[in-house]
């Protein structure tokens, strides 16, 4: 019997290295143990009752710490928020051999409910494939599933076959843009240059976008082997893959999979005797969101502030120190050996029209089941939030969806029924960008959300465009105003304007796709923006400035909490008689309702 | 540079310029390593990296004041991330940020008196399900309501006298 642990980073978050120390350390006690010695045979050494493993990130981060029970290399039992108390009879009901192991009904209050087990199933799982399932620290794992099979088969054929290859199945860089990959691969191939390099974007900027972080974490012997197949079709000897200095555990993962696939001669000098070289390299980010557009990116690499360049030149003629050079994201990466092992053409099966394969999601906010999900494109927003994700958390209702982060936008109830497809979601406002859905309920304030991603754009702008280094100012400044209960008439207007100017005179793509959060809650949520402006109201009771808390005097039983913890004195009322807020007084910090036990304060 | 400035050892730095040589590209590879080392970028450190790398002193500042991950003062025994991410932000993030600042009396990329704890607030950790979230040191705590991130930090406090 063997138990596998899920350390992921939301798996090691939630305390997955704990509850394996735990058990470890039983394992260790049992074998040490003068019994475990005399049951063992002669000369031999003991043998544990149970193994011990790890594997990456599932994806169900709502579930973890979640432990995988296996017999013989099949999953019996899916164990799910197991904490350190836990360890004690998992081991024992497990170490039991003798008892059938795949019933264990002493462990039934914490195996996975068949609604939960839904989440999974629902999904169609190509860039994932191995996310959960194999020990990333292990190439032998990889292997073990058809790993390094497609470089392999590469080697053996013309770099343009490959590239047709790719052309058929319609993949699409899932880093944002959605530009078709076999088209960078055919430009970087023909450019002119006896270096060309390649690079991996592994600049997950995008807050609320965890995907790639997963991929690398939980599957980096795919994301070297899409990586060494692309540097095949284009040529390139060199590669880099420039990782987010906030992903310490990728790192650690990634540079121990370079290290494993060097020592099996599928990276370096002569790769499999074919006479094809590459070898690539971890450049760690430093932190700066503009670096995740391609040209910045290339200048952080060069070890020079992260700002774009203008384009033309493409980085397909003039990328890394002028030499060419094709930059894809990781997700991208990880579809490439798949596709090449079962053919462009299995992939192009999957979706609509204009948009072909699966697509990662990180679905994330207000939902009930949140976590990494993969799904053929074409299905709609309602199967992955609703379906999949099973709706709004805590019986809360739906607002909006996020998607595409800071260059994204909100997309409202009515529309739901959009198709996740790169078209479809475009026509909304939003962008299918890296695949980040904030899920929000009736309780987030669309205004105050507006001004949240213009913060965010406003202190991550590198500077370099006008437009976008004083626009993104500006337009905070008009937001927060807004939600302080300071708007005034023409507010929305001049938001518009402003909106419009960065759009034509930002220089990158970054620049120009930061009005979308303000431009889709004003074509969306405009309601909203006036009630701020015109009646200081706040709908969704979120913005603080324009909260107003009162006591409910027949709820108050005058315990005096709330007056001893007002900061201002703004409180009074004798004790066991009915309290009063003076509302000139009041700061809104909150602190009454919080302190109240009797859910008396009310806010408005 | 003034008397005062110039007192980092210097020598500790020796490895990682051996370690980059000739790689012109490394500027910010060397200044995460020079981090590491000492904690932050003193500039006595960021003009001795400028004239091994044959880079101006204001370039070299330029790059350490672009990137988020680079100070230019020393943080506390106990760095705080707190995430402010969209995730985390439609969970609450902004009142755990509350919390923290009533806990130790200092804001957003300051330290307390003590020394014991610095505060910064960073744009994604990708640990969006747990949100919201923080980190402290290596450590992320998930989940947090302003109660639970005060508790946190009143326990760090203990062990740490």
């Amino acid at each position: 019997m063997k138990l596998v642990f899920g350390e992921g980073s939301c798996g090691i978050a939630a305390g997955a290295r704990k509850v394996r120390a735990a058990v470890e350390k039983l394992v260790a006690e049992d074998l040490n143990a003068p019994a475990a010695r005399s049951t063992s045979g002669t000369g031999g050494s003991p043998v544990p009752a149970v193994e011990i493993g790890i594997t990456g990130c599932i994806g169900m981060c709502y579930l973890e710490p979640i432990v995988d029970v296996y017999d013989g290399g099949t999953l019996v039992k899916r164990l799910v928020k197991v904490q350190e108390k836990d360890a004690e009879r998992i081991y024992r009901a497990v170490a039991d051999g003798g008892r059938g192991a795949t019933t264990l009904p002493e462990l039934a209050d914490l195996e996975i409910s068949a609604e939960d087990n839904e989440f999974l199933e629902k999904q169609t799982r190509i860039a994932l494939r191995h996310c959960g399932l194999i020990d990333p620290e292990d190439i032998a794992a990889y292997e073990a599933v058809d790993g390094y099979k497609a470089i392999r088969k590469v080697l053996a054929m013309t770099p343009e076959d490959v590239i047709a290859e790719i052309k058929t199945s319609g993949l699409a860089g899932r880093g944002g843009a959605g530009f078709p990959t076999w088209f960078k691969w055919n430009a970087a191939r023909n450019a002119k240059g006896d270096q060309k390099y390649l690079i991996c974007n592994a600049d997950e900027g995008d807050p609320g976008a965890f995907m790639d972080r997963a991929v690398i974490e939980s599957d980096p012997h795919s994301l070297i082997e899409g990586m060494l197949i692309a540097a095949y079709a284009i040529g390139a000897t060199k590669a880099f893959v420039y990782v987010r200095a906030e992903y310490p555990l990728a790192i650690v993962r990634l540079e121990k999979a370079l290290a494993a696939a060097k020592a099996a001669g599928l990276l370096g000098e002569n790769i499999l005797g074919s006479g094809f070289s590459c070898d690539i390299r971890i450049k760690a980010g430093a932190g700066a969101f503009v670096c995740g557009e391609e040209t910045a990116l290339i200048e952080s690499l060069e070890g020079n502030r992260g700002m774009p360049r203008l384009k033309p030149p493409f980085p397909a003629e003039k990328g890394y120190t002028q030499a060419p050079s094709n930059i894809n994201n990781v997700e991208t990466f990880a579809n490439v050996a798949w596709i090449i092992l079962n053919g462009g053409a299995a992939f192009a099966a999957m979706g609509t029209e204009t948009s072909k394969g699966t697509k990662v999601f990180a679905l994330t906010g207000k939902i009930k089941r949140g976590g990494l999900v993969e799904i053929p494109m074409g299905l709609t927003l309602r199967d992955v939030i609703f379906g999949i994700g099973g709706g709004i958390r805590d019986g809360g209702k739906f607002k909006a969806v996020q998607m595409g982060g800071p260059s994204g936008g909100c997309i409202p109830e009515h529309l739901l029924d959009t198709l996740i497809d790169y078209k479809a979601l475009g026509a909304t406002g939003a962008i299918m960008g890296s695949g980040g859905m904030v899920v929000m309920d009736s309780n987030t304030c669309m205004v105050n959300m507006a001004r949240f991603f213009l913060d965010f754009t406003a202190k991550e702008s590198c500077g370099k465009c006008v437009h976008c280094r004083i626009g993104t100012k500006r337009m905070h400044e008009i937001l927060t105003r807004i939600t302080e209960g300071k708007g005034k008439e023409g507010d929305v207007e001049l938001l518009q304007e402003l909106c419009n100017g960065i759009k034509a005179g930002a220089l990158c793509g970054l620049g120009q796709t930061a009005p979308n959060p303000v431009l889709t809650t004003i074509r969306y949520f405009r309601d909203e923006y006036d009630a701020h402006i015109r009646e200081a109201r706040c709908p969704a009771h979120e913005c603080v400035a324009l909260k107003k808390f009162s006591i409910d005097p027949a709820k108050c039983k005058g315990c005096t909490m709330c007056a001893k913890k007002c900061p201002v004195q703004a409180i009074s009322g004798t004790v066991k008689q009915p309290h009063a807020i003076d509302q000139a007084k009041c700061i809104k910090c909150g602190q009454c309702k919080t302190v109240c036990k009797f859910g008396a304060v009310n806010v408005m | 540079m003034c008397d005062c400035c110039a007192k980092s050892d210097l020598s500790k730095l020796t490895p990682v310029f051996e370690a980059f040589d000739g790689d012109e590209h490394a500027l910010i590879s060397i200044l995460q390593r020079a981090q590491e080392i000492y904690g932050y970028l003193p500039v006595d450190v960021l003009y001795a990296i400028a004239e091994k790398t044959g880079n101006s002193p204001a370039k070299v500042l330029g790059v350490a004041t672009f990137y988020t991950q680079f100070r230019l003062k020393p943080v506390g025994k106990n760095l705080i991330l707190l995430c402010k991410g969209t995730a985390c932000h439609v969970n609450g993030a902004d009142s755990i940020e509350k919390a923290l600042v009533e806990e130790l009396g200092v804001g957003d990329g300051e330290t307390t008196d003590d020394g014991l704890f610095s505060i910064k607030t960073v744009a994604c950790l990708g640990c969006c399900s747990l949100s919201p979230v923080m980190m402290i040191n290596e450590d992320t705590y998930g989940s947090l309501t302003p109660a639970k991130a005060k508790d946190i930090v009143r326990k760090i406090r203990e062990t740490s006298k």
